[in-house]
């Protein structure tokens, strides 16, 4: 069964007419999408799909440290938050600042960098485990600052947040209210699906290049084996704080956009916890493989909110009663499908076709 | 009063029972290289336990003698726990030992939830509390004070840890542990059970935790779902602070984790002119914890490995 | 392949997770829709589904009325909608609310999630009203869909501030805070209070939700020896951290807001909780105007007692109907300057907005631990 699949894809992806035609299905499905589920299901899922690419973004660019450069990141979600306290500083009434989301895209996406390095140089010389826990402390004081940045000064409004963040305006237009174009009508959310479809599809573009460039191929080396990286002529610090860097870069825009679409930001968002979910999109996607991974966030996104619609429902006609908290049942669900998920399929979901063959041979032993 | 000797003595209670459970962490990683981060749920399942037991013999023999009523709690709880940590390396880790690095570390994470939601569907969302059996003396040393039960935790967890270092190095079952940790290869090799060396592992440190657990819900008399999560993270924290795998270091990383947050939270608001005040507790943990592993990249008493580790 | 296989599966289950909802009722009144959110799942459901029934028992009472609206015969109903005290999940179910046509909306029930929800509410036109969310900044945002049925953090602030001081006669004051939204912004007001009544803070001392241990930051009150120690948090660390006040041999007085006056806090911190203070929003229910009958009522329907907030829900949700039965419109940008307007005779007292949308003279009762018993002592303002 499996071979037949592979052998199906490849014969798909080898005809050049059916691939152009599938992915102008594709297309246009991504584009439909959002009225199909407005009209069916309401807006709300839009929204949530919205938050779903956000999430897919924000695992791409962890996949870029733990899945190409092997480098176990507990504290990713700071990143995030770093680009989402720029967002929120530089386009709200906390400092009166508003300025346009193409100057705070790069400025957000350049803190995050910035914090990346400063996160990687130190530990450079960590392996595994030391690392794990170091990026799990540095996450944790990224949020605990911007828990207590109120005093002396007042800079994040500590626990409370930041409310009224500016949402995306092009020209003038304010992105989160309805607009009419061509006789369609667009609300807020749909507009901020495109945007993020076009900017998920660029990060996409742009992870699957540079696996396959010089510096993917030095990250891959890296995660193999560091000494024979290094034996090789491959500058390993650099290398390796660039994969921290463009790693935080792709987290800090998602924070960023996830900021304007909130249009409200708070520490809470940025526990440990969520470090945890985006680590686990990543792993049972397909670890290192940039379409397992979007499968992967899109699953743990997606899934909870339907299970969140139909846990009390069905509980209701089977049993009369609620008898499982559905946060309690959907966070059951998600711990057993971790387990068993891992068990069953050790390398994730989809995992990266040539990644196997080295993965077969990695054994733990010394 | 003396404050300072207070806040060492704070400090001292609070790093016992991380030493406590940082032995856990770092003997599972010395054996198997695996962060069990469910290890902090069998601190909690543990003091859940022993609450549901003391509570049940509380209302049926109002009468028993608290030691006896403790006894039974305690023995309890490290049945259930050690048969928890045994079931949860058989059906979780084993079968991984040979997958992806990070396929366990997800099992693990996997596991800690589901453990802390099934407490919950039982125990409820509620902070629970733990009924004094003991009357609470407080008495006064170097100028500090000191309840009866502060002097039982810290009793208590040297005397275990004591028991722990003598089992590993002069007994016949440690050395077998040893030689698993050096290579598990060589050690099957050399007629050692490995698996069984393991699941005892796993139960020596699940048995630790049971009391880790037991002594925190006495001593500050709370017990809740969620209160393994954070101390299972200090406690791991801990143990790279002293180096992973190298028990002497656990003891002495939890026992220098407690300090640092006692002191730092007393102290740190005086020392920076009141810009950083107790709030930064965990952030003057996480930096001195990565500014020794800066220095010292494998924790203060870890050995030095090699870079073809 | 995969992914679009997966894709499929989930829209269709995205299909059968939504259902349609009628707009009439079997005999042909018109259905008007009013949101209500709390945490129903999570750690304080209790007090989300306490809310729920508050704003329930409101709608049912009202449609027993048989109300007339612009010369239509109208049903009420409640859509309840659930946040987990997650801000995300707030604007998520804010804006599913928003998708399904509701003219108001009863909640959300902590400042951090009614607070980003209310740009979502404000953003569409649709009037909000707090049962129980007490940030400032709530409605100092200029939203005039913003309200709230409870004095807010700087109300009660003050009148904590000005019994430590005036009544408790506490000068040197020893503060804490759990770094939450809450307890920070309870803290903040209570310090200014505290600075204006003359009242001298020794120092602030802070702590978060996941400890249980507060023996260093007591330590370190303790070498300062302050008359009285203030705690913005909630009772499930207050309960430990009294207990740890008494065993390091602390003799302050110890006074805490709203969230520590419950029964959960009296369980937790046992013998050593006596002669604690802690303030609660508006008057105790026995002395609230409809309060007793509010209580049997509700023990009688949910056959449970009522947590904390019902009242408050109750009574937002009824300043709501009210506004719609003056305005004669169930339309939100008619009925909104009536709601505006409101003065209403509640369980809770009687209500009326100022400019901004806060309880305009929230009353503060106080309460002290005797015998292992909250017990009244006094209730401040209420009046203008």
């Amino acid at each position: 069964m499996k071979y037949f699949m592979q052998d199906l894809w490849r014969r798909f992806t080898g005809n050049r007419r059916a691939l152009f035609f599938g992915y102008v299905l594709l297309f246009v499905a991504l584009a439909l999408l959002p009225f199909l589920l407005s009209n069916t299901v309401g807006r709300t899922w839009v929204r949530i799909l919205d938050f779903a690419l956000i999430y897919a973004m924000l695992a791409l660019g962890l996949n870029i440290v733990v899945g190409f450069a092997g480098l176990l990141d507990l504290g990713y979600i700071a990143f995030y938050a770093v680009g989402a306290y720029t967002w929120a500083l530089l386009a709200s009434p906390q400092f009166d600042l508003h300025l346009p989301f193409w100057a705070i895209l790069p400025i957000g996406a350049g803190m995050a960098a910035l914090f990346g390095v400063l996160l990687g140089a130190p530990t450079l010389r960590l392996r595994g485990d030391y690392l794990a826990i170091v990026t799990l402390g540095f996450g944790e004081i990224i949020r605990i600052f911007l828990n207590n940045l109120d005093h002396p000064v007042n800079v994040t409004n500590g626990p409370i947040g930041i409310n009224k963040i500016d949402p995306i305006s092009i020209g003038g237009a304010d992105l989160t209210k309805t607009h009419e174009l061509l006789g369609i009508v667009f609300s807020g959310v749909h507009i901020y699906y495109y945007v993020l479809l076009i900017l998920l599809f660029l990060t996409i573009v742009i992870c699957v290049r540079l696996e396959k460039s010089r510096i993917g191929r030095a990250w891959l080396a890296i995660r193999e084996d560091e000494l024979a990286a290094q034996a090789m002529g491959i500058n390993t610090r650099n290398v390796k704080l660039l994969a921290f860097a463009l790693g935080a870069m792709f987290g800090g825009v998602a924070g960023g956009l996830f900021a304007s679409l909130q249009g409200f930001v708070s520490p809470e968002s940025f526990g440990l916890l969520e470090s945890i979910m985006v680590l686990c999109m990543v792993v049972l996607g397909g670890m290192g493989h940039v379409y397992g991974v979007l499968l992967g966030a899109l699953l743990l996104t997606v899934l909870p909110e339907i299970l969140r619609s139909t846990a009390s429902p069905i509980q209701r006609t089977l049993f009369g009663e609620v008898y499982i908290d559905p946060e309690a049942l959907r966070m059951l669900l998600f711990g057993l499908a971790l387990i068993l998920v891992m068990l069953v399929r050790p390398t994730g979901l989809w995992p990266a076709p040539k990644r196997r063959t080295v993965i077969d041979q990695d054994i733990v032993e010394d | 009063m003396d404050i300072f000797a207070q806040q060492v003595l704070n400090g001292l209670v609070l790093g016992s029972v991380y030493a406590l459970v940082a032995l856990g962490y770092t003997m599972v990683y010395g054996i198997l290289g695996l962060i069990n981060f469910a290890h902090g749920e069998v601190v909690m399942i543990g003091a859940m336990i022993a609450l549901a037991v003391v509570s049940a013999l509380l209302s049926v023999f109002p009468e028993m003698s608290p030691f006896l009523m403790i006894a039974l709690a305690g023995t309890a709880a490290i049945l259930v726990c050690m048969s928890l940590a045994f079931f949860i390396e058989r059906l979780a880790y084993r079968p991984l030992r040979n997958a992806p690095r990070l396929a366990p570390l997800i099992t693990a994470i996997g596991i800690s939830i589901l453990l802390q939601n099934i407490a919950m569907i039982i125990w409820g969302r509620k902070y629970k509390t733990v009924p004094q059996i003991f009357p609470t003396e407080t008495f006064e040393l170097f100028g500090a004070n000191i309840t009866s039960v502060q002097i039982f935790i810290i009793t208590v967890s040297a005397l275990l840890m004591a028991g722990l270092l003598v089992i590993v190095h002069f007994t016949k079952l440690g050395r077998a542990m040893r030689a698993t940790s050096e290579s598990q290869r060589v050690a099957g090799l050399m007629g050692i059970n490995v698996n069984k060396i393991i699941s005892v592992t796993f139960m020596i440190g699940a048995g630790l935790a049971a009391v880790a657990g037991i002594l925190i819900a006495g001593n500050y008399s709370v017990a809740h779902y969620s209160m393994g999560f954070m101390l299972g993270l200090k406690a791991f924290t801990a143990a790279v602070l002293g180096g992973i795998g190298n028990l002497g270091g656990a003891v002495l990383g939890g026992l220098l984790l407690g300090l640092i947050e006692s002191i730092g939270a007393g102290y740190i608001g005086d020392l920076t002119g009141g810009f950083l005040g107790s709030h930064y507790q965990d952030v003057f943990a996480f930096v001195v914890l990565i500014v020794v592993l800066v220095f010292r990249p494998t924790g203060i008493m870890g050995e030095r490995v090699s870079e073809r580790a | 392949m995969i992914l679009k296989r997966s894709l499929a599966i989930v829209v269709a289950a995205m299909v059968v997770a939504g259902c349609g909802a009628e707009s009439e009722t079997s005999d042909g009144k018109q259905i008007i829709n009013i949101g209500h959110v709390g945490p129903l799942t999570g750690p304080i459901s209790h007090l989300g589904k306490d809310n729920e029934r508050g704003a329930g028992l409101a709608v049912d009472e009202a449609n027993e009325l048989d109300l007339v609206i612009d010369g239509i015969p109208i049903q009420f109903r409640l859509l309840s909608e659930d946040d987990e005290a997650n801000p995300q999940k707030a604007t998520v179910v804010a804006q599913k609310l928003v998708d399904s046509n509701i003219v108001g909306v009863v909640g959300h029930l902590n400042s951090g999630t009614t607070i980003p929800a209310s740009t979502i509410y404000f953003n569409s036109g649709i009037p909000q009203v707090s049962p129980s969310a007490t940030a400032i900044t709530y409605t100092h945002q200029d939203y005039q869909t913003a309200h709230r049925v409870m004095a807010n953090d700087e109300q009660q602030g003050k009148v904590l501030g000005d019994y430590a001081v005036k009544t408790l006669g506490a000068m040197g004051i020893a503060i804490i805070d759990d770094r939450s939204a809450y307890g920070k912004g309870l803290a903040d007001e209570f310090e200014s209070a505290i600075k204006d009544a003359g009242g001298k803070i020794l120092t602030r001392e802070f702590t978060d939700i996941t400890k249980t241990d507060f023996t260093a930051i007591l330590t370190k009150i303790k070498g300062l020896n302050p008359d009285l120690i203030f705690y913005g948090g909630m009772d499930s660390q207050a309960g430990p951290m009294m207990k740890q006040i008494k065993n390091l041999g602390l003799t302050s007085l110890f006074l805490a807001g709203d969230g520590v006056q419950t029964t959960q806090f009296m369980v937790l911190a046992g013998a050593e909780g006596e002669g604690a203070y802690a303030s609660s929003p508006g008057l105790p229910l026995d002395q609230m105007a409809g309060g007793k009958e509010f209580r049997e009522k509700f023990k009688q329907i949910y056959r449970e007692d009522i947590q904390l907030y019902a009242p408050y829900a109750y009574d937002a949700t009824f300043v709501m109907i009210n506004a719609m039965m003056r305005a004669n419109s169930t339309d939100p940008a008619i009925y909104l300057p009536f709601l505006r307007n409101t003065d209403f005779p509640g369980v809770t007292g009687r209500i009326r907005f100022d400019e901004r949308g806060d309880l305009r003279g929230g009353s503060i009762s106080l309460y002290q631990v005797v015998e292992g018993k909250w017990q009244y002592v006094e209730t401040i303002g209420g009046a203008d």
